[in-house]
């Protein structure tokens, strides 16, 4: 059996070994069979991947190389813009909308020779922490699908823990690549803000929303990123430099760096079998030669209510477009300002409208100081500690999640529970840092527990080094 | 048939204020187009007109995923017009203004707030007055609606129709401190400003075209009052007459409602052009609110002391520097000044005096005799020898205005053009004998020209110029005339 990972199938249908055509009909054979159970897809694009696969086959054929991820089926989830193909935002507001363009990251997966095998669902506009905010329903957890993925990226998630796509992307506002990673068993990275475009991505919070892969494999997420990253002129916050060299860096060890583990993540809140796997990847890097300490960032905990103030804020005016004037859904009515009411009424769903009311209300007048600049406020404060956390560690690490997948519906009528699953990751949000989850074996109920490594602004290299010794740990 | 908002329940019984009693405080908002081949954060064309939504692109739409870029061209004009106001360019920021309307595709603005690219400026008047300069921000316009049916009001129409051509063109809103205190000074400030963003070529200036757009806020106050009285915005004005005609109005209204014992109302008013009034569009209590947040997927602009200087170095010569320039070196008055410069006429004297021409004679051409467009072509030498024609009694004023206008209208050397006229100079000796004849002739007139009847002179210079077809100088005559009657 041929390795199912990015790196061996784009090697291998560089070499003409294998076909770009025959990995994508295996993969699709595996979605045949569990898609209908999973429901990881918004949409399938089976001819466009067809038609992209026999491109890939060609230029192989020819002596051209098409790139380092050749042939590689990717997902792509349902938020970020594919021309001509439906980008829903897994919302009704959006139904029947087929952007003109492709997000940059988009782009730049197809010049490297990937594949786009469908679009994956999501929390209606990436707002929710199970995939169960979805105008078209729930997806399930492949590794247990009584259970949620996680969210937002759930789709993205599933589709990788159930071999659909050996990589697909996701986006990150407050952990929406992270936690559903860690729910699902995969590796989820969200990179440096300003290293990958937003050009093309739906906006949420747009001061918070990064795009980013995820792989079963660190070296796949490496890779991934590596391709989507860099420089985007389209994007104002696209920071100059390019996206840091990681994939050289993988086999670097551990030896001699510094760990510290966030103290304030690691307790209260988190359930104890989680907690014990965070212990457990602390020992192994701590025996793979790094020190390993305990680090207090006493601010985390006012990460969550700054973060829903700012995510909000930014939420309900970016939201604000879909009014049914030029596309998308449209709810006829006598008067056009009835017309808007009525079509966001019957368009957004209930975690939507609840986030659009919050922003709206953080940003009022004689509000704004009290909330949205108190969270500001916040911001700063999180950055210096972080910043002085870095003056004596390389990586923070944490759980990713404070518990495993809960069951579907478990949460639901919760908003409250369901915004702490994000308590861990949201953090690094705030900062604009980045910050990944890798599988690190289970739990008590036998589902992944995933562990949050963090670094400073453009600290992937040494991020990376740290989670490939962590999965080398455990083979 | 036009919007009629609701009436105002006060109409104004006068249509003069008193200033002796009352003063006006007058403070102008203007909005001004930047002259970009592109939008301000997008590289859809900026252009006026055009089939309806064709000057479009994703952003402009508001699609999903669409992000800004600022226009590195509508930030040097913003400068541009920032230096040439005397304002402070800073580092800025921008930020979101939120409002649900049809015609703004994203249904937030994004504009500048609280840290706007220019502050603290100011702009002197042709009069000398300076008036001061708040801030001179960025800012996208909106595109335009068209309601159709129920009157063309939004309130009951069938349906409505938006043109995105014009959304997201750069705007630079210029707002004025309250200085002004008369319609004359608004106009002549709104006048002003245009030249200034002409000069600049930040903006073509065209108020018809929408290029340029003044809000107005007018309060009135008992002269001697230290506290500004409370102001009402009006809106909808779209010419220099409607600016002044409308701060009259507004002025005459609420100096009525004081008198009557009422109280002045903050509020947004509507000029109505054809029926000469403002009426109320909506009070304080009903205003947005807006919600102005930090912009996020804009960095900050911090244009930095290098760009600044340099677009200080390339600035032209401003209005005001070129009406100074003109009194002190062609000691051309106030008013002369204002209108050769508002001509574009002030290089061209400056070249014709330096090529020998006398100044005084000069400005009082441009002032008089070159009103045509095309004036500003003249060649400086022909129009300096032209002058010098003149003044040394080769041509008469009236030939020399006749040779002008020739000159302006086709080119050519005055001489020649003056030649083929057969305007040539007539020496005094012919005159002499004429003038003696006609004496001879009329000496009832002559009589009551030497006993000082002024009246008379006229018809002794009328009679000179039928005798010689125009040739002769009428301030010639005058003077052999008064040689003769000692």
């Amino acid at each position: 059996m041929t390795a199912g990972d990015a790196i061996s199938i784009a090697a291998s249908v560089r070499s003409g070994e294998r076909s770009a055509t025959d990995v994508l009909e295996e993969h699709l054979a595996r979605i045949a069979e569990r898609e209908p159970e999973l429901h990881a897809f918004n949409l399938l694009t089976e001819e466009h991947a067809r038609a992209a696969a026999t491109a890939v086959d060609e230029r192989v054929a020819s002596g051209d190389d098409p790139g380092p991820l050749a042939g590689v089926p990717v997902a792509i989830k349902d938020n970020i813009c594919t021309r001509g193909v439906a980008t829903t935002c897994s919302s009704r507001i959006l139904e029947g909308w087929k952007p003109p363009y492709d997000a940059t990251v988009v782009e730049r997966l197809a010049a490297a020779g990937a594949v786009m095998v469908g679009k994956t669902n999501l929390d209606e506009f990436a707002m929710g922490s199970s995939t169960e905010n979805s105008a078209f329903g729930p997806t399930r957890n492949p590794v247990d699908p009584t259970r949620v993925p996680g969210g937002s990226s759930g789709g993205s998630a599933a589709a990788v823990a159930a071999g659909f796509a050996p990589v697909s992307l996701g986006s990150d506002t407050g952990g929406s690549i992270r936690q559903p990673a860690a729910l699902c068993g995969v590796v989820g990275v969200k990179p440096t803000y300003g290293t990958v475009s937003r050009l093309g991505l739906v906006a949420f919070g747009s001061s918070l929303d990064q795009v980013g892969p995820f792989a079963a494999t660190v070296a796949d997420a490496a890779l991934v990123s590596e391709v989507i990253g860099g420089h985007d002129p389209g994007d104002s916050t696209s920071i100059a430099a390019g996206f840091p060299d990681v994939s050289s860096r993988l086999g670097d060890g551990v030896a001699g760096l510094r760990v510290g583990v966030v103290t304030e993540l690691t307790g209260e809140g988190t359930t104890p079998d989680v907690a014990a796997r965070v212990r457990a990847a602390a020992d192994a890097l701590a025996d793979a030669g790094a020190t390993v300490e305990e680090i207090s960032l006493p601010s985390v905990r006012y990460g969550l209510s700054a973060y829903y103030l700012v995510a909000t804020a930014e939420a309900s005016s970016n939201l604000a477009r879909y009014d049914g004037v030029r596309y998308g859904l449209r709810v006829e009515a006598p008067t056009t300002g009835e017309m808007m009411e009525l079509t966001r009424t019957e368009g957004f769903g209930d975690e939507v409208k609840r986030r659009i009311m919050l922003g709206t209300y953080a940003l009022s007048a004689g509000y704004y100081d009290a909330f949205y600049n108190k969270a500001l406020k916040v911001r700063r404060l999180l950055r210096n500690e972080f910043d002085a956390a870095y003056r004596s560690v390389d990586v923070l690490v944490s759980p990713t999640s404070p518990t495993t997948a809960f069951p579907l519906g478990a949460r639901s009528d919760d908003p409250m529970t369901m915004y702490l699953s994000d308590v861990c990751t949201i953090v690094s949000n705030l900062v604009g840092h980045p910050a990944m989850s890798v599988p690190y074996g289970e739990g008590d109920n036998d589902m992944p527990v995933g562990v949050q490594l963090m670094a400073p602004a453009l600290g992937e290299p040494t991020m990376f080094r740290v989670a490939a010794e962590l999965e080398r740990s455990l083979r | 048939m036009s919007p009629t908002p609701p009436m105002s329940p006060t109409q104004p019984t006068s249509t003069t204020v008193d200033l002796d009693v009352w003063e006006i405080v007058i403070g102008l908002e203007v909005h001004t187009e930047l002259a970009t081949a592109t939008k301000l954060f997008s590289s859809a064309p900026n252009h006026f007109g055009g089939e309806a939504n064709t000057n479009i692109d994703p952003l402009t739409l508001g699609l999903p995923g669409s992000l800004p870029v600022l226009n590195e061209q509508a930030v040097e004009l913003a400068i541009r017009v920032g230096l040439a106001l005397n304002c402070t360019v800073q580092r800025s920021t921008f930020a979101r203004k939120n409002y649900f309307y049809p015609d703004q595709s994203k249904n937030y603005q994004i504009s500048q707030f609280d840290l706007p690219i220019n502050v603290d400026g100011s702009l002197e008047l042709p009069d000398g007055k300076v008036v001061g300069i708040e801030r001179a921000h960025l800012e996208e316009d909106t595109g335009k609606t068209t309601h159709v049916g129920g009157g063309g009001r939004i309130h009951d129409a069938q349906h409505s129709l938006v043109d995105y051509n014009r959304a997201g063109v750069p705007l630079l809103e210029i707002v004025g401190r309250p200085d002004l205190r008369s319609a004359d000074e608004a106009r002549a400030y709104v006048s002003e400003l245009r030249s200034v963003l002409v000069a600049v070529g930040a903006s073509d200036g065209k108020m018809e075209e929408g290029s340029l757009r003044v809000d107005c806020n007018v309060s009135v106050r008992r002269r001697g009052e230290e506290e500004f009285g409370t102001r009402c915005e009006i809106k909808n004005i779209n010419s220099l007459r409607s600016l002044g005609r409308a701060v009259d109005y507004e002025a005459a209204r609420q100096v009525d409602l004081i008198t009557a014992g009422d109280r002045v109302e903050q509020q947004t008013r509507h000029w109505n052009e054809d029926e000469g009034r403002t009426t109320l569009l909506r009070s304080k209590e009903g205003s947005d609110d807006y919600r102005y947040f930090p912009e996020p997927d804009l960095v900050v602009l911090d244009p930095g002391s290098e760009w600044i200087e340099r677009v200080r170095a390339e600035l032209p010569m401003l209005p005001a520097d070129r009406r100074h320039r003109l009194v002190e070196q062609c000691g051309a008055g106030v008013e002369q000044a204002a209108l050769v410069v508002e001509r574009g006429l002030d290089e061209l004297c400056l070249a014709a005096v330096a090529a020998g021409a006398d100044a005084t004679r000069t400005l009082t051409h441009a002032e008089h005799n070159l009103s045509d467009g095309r004036s500003v072509e003249l060649d400086p030498g022909s129009f300096a020898a032209l002058v010098k024609m003149e003044l040394d009694g080769s041509l008469s004023a009236t030939q020399a205005k006749t040779v002008l206008a020739e000159l302006v209208a086709h080119g050519g050397d005055p001489t020649e053009i003056a030649a083929v006229h057969g305007f040539e100079a007539m020496d005094s000796s012919e005159l002499d004998g004429l003038i003696d004849a006609l004496i001879s002739n009329h000496p009832d007139e002559w009589q009551r020209f030497c006993d000082g009847d002024g009246k008379v002179t006229g018809f002794f210079v009328g009679q000179v110029m039928k005798a010689t077809q125009g040739k002769a100088d009428g301030k010639v005559v005058t003077g052999l005339l008064r040689d003769r009657a000692g």
